[in-house]
């Protein structure tokens, strides 16, 4: 079976992300395909690369980073969302003029059009949030 | 895109104090341009999206209630609200903005696209779904 899946609160303060990642961990061993996992609403803070956490906690980025790099999944972050809360890649930074990006290896950043894409190309859609 | 899938976008949180409300109708706007069969459920504090006059000058946010009456030019007709979310929270359907739409397979007759419905509906209704965003 092929999964969409949405993570819609923001790491460490919401478990979404974790729960999702042992989700998506758990369905591609029983054998189904996540081709794609989007982030929407905080959840969009998971993928800045300049998040340090403490050495004895678990590293939410690059756990996704890791799983993604592994099994090929589109890491997808809402261009909306990550906008308005400082997450930037190369080009939007560029245009924005800020001084830097702050994207992580494995995300990328793109419209909302890719959440409804993955809704329709998916055999189930599971959402991780509030 | 030649298959349809039916989408509903479940709307459960007040307008203002999170982000919710608003991103959620950014996907419903976004979405439209795919061709899908989309229809929003209203329940819980999310029955206070819809509600008329919204004044939001006092809290330096957007008041995006109005763009819920263009959503009929995006092909987005129904708007399902749970009757017992709006009793638990004293407010009637007179509360709510009047959302109407054009009916192309009605002579483009003006219909509301509000639709109360129970909470026994409101069950069927996500039944009936391929997919479900809830926000």
């Amino acid at each position: 079976m092929k999964i969409g899946v949405v993570i819609s609160e923001g790491p460490y303060t919401h478990e979404a992300a974790d729960t999702a990642y042992n989700f998506v961990k758990a369905a591609l061993t029983a054998g189904h395909e996540v081709p794609r996992v989007f982030f929407y609403h905080d959840g969009v803070n998971v993928s800045t690369r300049l998040s340090v956490p403490p050495q004895d906690e678990r590293h939410i980025q690059n756990n996704w980073t890791d799983l993604a790099r592994e099994h090929g999944i589109d890491l997808v972050v809402c261009i909306a969302a990550a906008q308005r809360r400082g997450i930037l890649d190369r080009n939007e930074a560029e245009r924005q003029g800020k001084d830097t990006d702050n994207i992580a290896e494995g995300f990328r950043i793109s419209g909302l059009g890719q959440l409804i894409e993955m809704g329709i190309q998916t055999d189930r859609l599971v959402m991780f949030g509030d | 895109m030649s298959d349809v899938k039916k989408f509903l976008y479940v709307n459960r949180k007040a307008p203002y104090g999170t982000i919710y409300a608003l991103e959620s109708l950014e996907v419903v706007l976004i979405g439209a341009a795919f061709d899908q069969d989309v229809s929003l459920a209203f329940l819980d504090d999310g029955v206070f999206q819809l509600t008329r006059d919204q004044n939001t000058d006092g809290i330096g946010v957007k008041n995006f209630s109005p763009t819920f009456r263009a959503l009929g030019d995006y092909d987005v007709t129904r708007l399902y609200v749970e009757k017992e979310s709006l009793d638990e929270r004293g407010l009637t359907a007179d509360d709510l903005q009047e959302i109407m739409y054009e009916d192309e397979d009605d002579d483009w007759a003006e219909k509301p696209a509000i639709r109360i419905v129970s909470r026994a509906e409101m069950t069927d209704i996500m039944a009936e779904q391929d997919v479900i965003l809830s926000f």
